[in-house]
């Protein structure tokens, strides 16, 4: 009797494990059919020439295409100086909404309304700021910083205008940075704080030996999905700085759009998908988490 | 459930069912007429919403018949026209379109001269009717509106012409000083093109500059007179806001102050004068070397040959032509009349300052008619990319400039060799593709 009691839960425990794989079929089958296929095929015609036979002429077209130079310059080093900069402004966003202190629900709540406004509008709204006689030259001159208008815009100082656009797509996306990292640190354990300060450890040294690594399982996420959606940015570049400078993203939909020159816009959008899963393969080697911080 | 209750519920919706039956196959209820006074008027014009609205609710609204306005693409609206044509029989009874486009399908399209003859007392210019004559000795399309680009100044600004500068009969190099004037008393350049990703800049590049310099477009690309050209717009470009780049639409900076003087589509400019008509003047593009041309953008309408019912797709013309409705179309969408006579008051002062503008640029005598180019279809905006291209490496970056006609020269002949394009004006036309010379 023991026996056969014992043996029945086994096999229903068997059973039981393929019921999850059947579950995720159709999830499955609708990725393959709506994400991978399509990409599979896109994938298919970067490498493909008008007569269909396999060739490298779509790169060639890419990579000779007068603005490509501008647009992975601009790309590359947009990723490289937003990352570090809007990840310190929501650590220390985070760190505030967590502190528990009065209003922090209103303060969380300001915080996100530049997120629910699209990338594009951002960039008309900054657009606006940054014209000649626009917000900020305004402000200034009141101020006395400025004796006259500054031209912000400007087409030969491509370095101007990518910072002009950090700035618009920090103010427009930190929110979602900050949402990510306080619900990582209200993930973590008050014991281990509550001991560090029993031990005589000040707020930094806490922050860097506790906080932070306890951190790492949400830092990883909000650096894979911000440096992906970073490197898929052109709506706010267009807004701003109208022709005067691009971006990969841009360059694919142009390609697409207008040129329609199908083959070349894969190119682009080959090139951005390869860069994404290098910044993600380097994010997962340099943020490891450890089965122990995983909570 | 009750038996009987059942039964009875089942009568009723079988009787139900009979009667809505009945209904429909005895024709009480009819479809649209397909012949009658109904006008399907089928056009390339005012397709966004904003403008067909327009159309029906206001330009519309003061006809007495009734219309029943379709808008879709140039290219629906052709394949249309010559499907009808080829079926012998068809719903659209007048269509409208560019005038550039008419001549793909002009075999579906009557004779309209009666209708251009009853017209006489509209005065639409000779110019635009010949237009409509689609290069044959009939009269295929009459014109219904015009659009064009004029020069807009901000009323400040004159002060810097230079001395014996009229402002209404300026030469391009009079232009370049009273920029250079500008910049030199502001400390910045005031002179505006639109150059952004969706401005206009195409239009003065093909329709405007090179033509006033070169007396052609594509023939004349790798011509000394063409290098001119450039070179004029490089010196330009110095004078003017760097933000042009950013610049789709002039009335902004315009109204901003950024710009003092600027070159734009009408409809683009309408903004800034109707807000502040009396800080803004307008006047016509200057002349060249090769005299002064222009651009006018004609919208014709045409009765198909397969119109279902003529008498009322002429009444209907007739009144797309008359005084009102020509008012109403400035008004509410921002395309300019073909006809003459005094318009309304109504119509605000920014308005009839532009309108007396445009008929003074399309009446000028010695005017070149530059016109928009015919069958790029899908290579029009790879044809804008490099047109723009070309201002951007020589005007911007300060490229070399005959390289650089030579290097577009061959990505102008790959596009017109394409979707074998022929030439347009003012280049002379051409037996099959485009040479780019």
């Amino acid at each position: 009797m023991a026996t056969e009691a014992a043996a029945v839960p086994a096999q229903r425990l068997r059973r039981r494990e393929g019921a999850p794989y059947w579950l995720t079929l159709p999830a499955v089958l609708y990725l393959a059919l709506f994400f991978a296929w399509p990409m599979v095929q896109a994938f298919r015609l970067a490498f493909e020439d008008p007569s269909g036979g396999w060739s490298l002429a779509p790169f060639h077209g890419m990579v000779n295409d007068l603005d490509f130079d501008r647009a992975l310059r601009f790309t590359l080093l947009f990723v490289v100086v937003i990352i570090p900069i809007q990840f310190a402004l929501a650590l220390a966003m985070a760190l505030l909404v967590n502190a528990r202190l009065r209003g922090r629900g209103i303060f969380l709540f300001i915080f996100v309304i530049p997120l629910t406004v699209s990338d594009l509008t951002a960039g008309l709204v900054w657009s606006t700021i940054f014209t000649e006689l626009g917000y900020l030259n305004t402000v200034l001159e009141r101020v006395g910083i400025l004796d006259r208008p500054v031209i912000w815009i400007d087409p030969q100082k491509p370095n101007l205008l990518l910072s002009e656009v950090v700035v618009a797509e920090l103010w427009r996306s930190t929110a979602l940075v900050v949402v990510i990292l306080v619900a990582g640190l209200q993930g973590i354990a008050k014991e281990y704080t509550e001991a560090a300060e029993v031990f005589g450890a000040g707020f930094f040294r806490r922050l860097r030996h506790v906080t932070l690594p306890m951190l790492k399982p949400a830092l990883q996420a909000a650096l894979l999905l911000r440096i992906i959606f970073a490197l898929e940015m052109f709506a706010a570049v267009i807004a701003i700085t109208g022709r005067s400078a691009t971006t990969l993203a841009r360059q694919t939909y142009e390609w697409q759009q207008t040129y329609h020159d199908e083959h070349i816009a894969a190119a682009y959008a080959s090139l951005v998908v390869v860069l994404s899963l290098a910044g993600a393969i380097v994010v997962l080697a340099t943020v490891r988490v450890r089965r122990e911080q995983l909570g | 459930m009750n038996r009987t209750a059942l039964k009875a519920g089942a009568a009723v919706l079988a009787a139900a069912a009979i009667s809505l039956f009945a209904a429909g196959s005895g024709g009480s209820a009819p479809a649209t007429p397909t012949g009658g006074t109904r006008v399907v008027f089928l056009s390339s014009q005012l397709n966004t919403v904003p403008e067909s609205e327009a159309m029906r609710k206001i330009i519309l609204a003061g006809y007495r018949g009734d219309v029943d306005f379709v808008n879709t693409t140039a290219d629906n609206v052709s394949a249309r026209m010559r499907a009808e044509a080829q079926a012998g029989r068809g719903s659209v009874g007048l269509v409208g379109d560019v005038d550039v486009n008419f001549t793909f399908y002009r075999n579906a399209l009557s004779n309209v001269s009666g209708v251009a003859a009853q017209l006489k007392s509209a005065r639409i210019p000779k110019r635009f009717l010949a237009l409509g004559k689609l290069g044959s000795k009939q009269q295929l399309m009459i014109p219904w509106m015009q659009a064009t680009y004029i020069m807009t100044a901000n009323r400040s600004a004159l002060r810097y012409l230079p001395k014996g500068a009229n402002v209404n009969d300026l030469t391009y190099a009079q232009l370049l000083q009273w920029a250079k004037n500008m910049r030199k008393a502001t400390g910045r350049g005031r002179f505006g093109f639109p150059v952004g990703p969706t401005g206009l800049m195409l239009r003065f590049l093909h329709g405007f500059l090179l033509p006033s310099f070169t007396g052609g477009v594509l023939t004349k690309w790798s011509s000394p007179q063409a290098v001119q050209a450039w070179q004029y717009v490089r010196n330009l470009w110095q004078y003017s806001h760097p933000q042009s780049l950013q610049y789709n639409n002039m009335s902004e900076p315009l109204l901003s102050g950024e710009v003092l003087v600027a070159w734009d589509h009408v409809a683009r400019l309408k903004d800034a004068l109707q807000r502040r008509p009396n800080d803004f003047v307008t006047f016509p593009v200057p002349r060249g070397p090769k005299g002064r041309a222009y651009l006018p953008v004609v919208a014709g309408v045409a009765i198909p040959k397969t119109a279902p019912s003529r008498a009322a797709s002429v009444a209907l013309v007739k009144y797309l032509l008359s005084l009102n409705s020509q008012a109403r179309t400035l008004g509410a969408v921002g395309f300019f009349p073909v006809r003459g006579g005094k318009l309304s008051q109504r119509l605000g002062p920014g308005l009839l300052k532009m309108v007396a503008t445009v008929r003074k640029q399309q009446n000028a005598k010695k005017v070149t008619i530059s016109g928009l180019p015919i069958g790029l279809g899908t290579q029009s905006a790879n044809f804008t990319r490099v047109m723009v291209e070309t201002f951007v490496r020589i005007a911007v970056r300060r490229e070399s400039i005959r390289p650089v006609l030579a290097e577009e020269k061959k990505a102008l002949q790959t596009i017109m060799n394409t979707v074998n394009a022929p030439c347009f004006k003012p280049d002379p036309p051409s037996k099959g593709t485009c040479q780019v010379r």
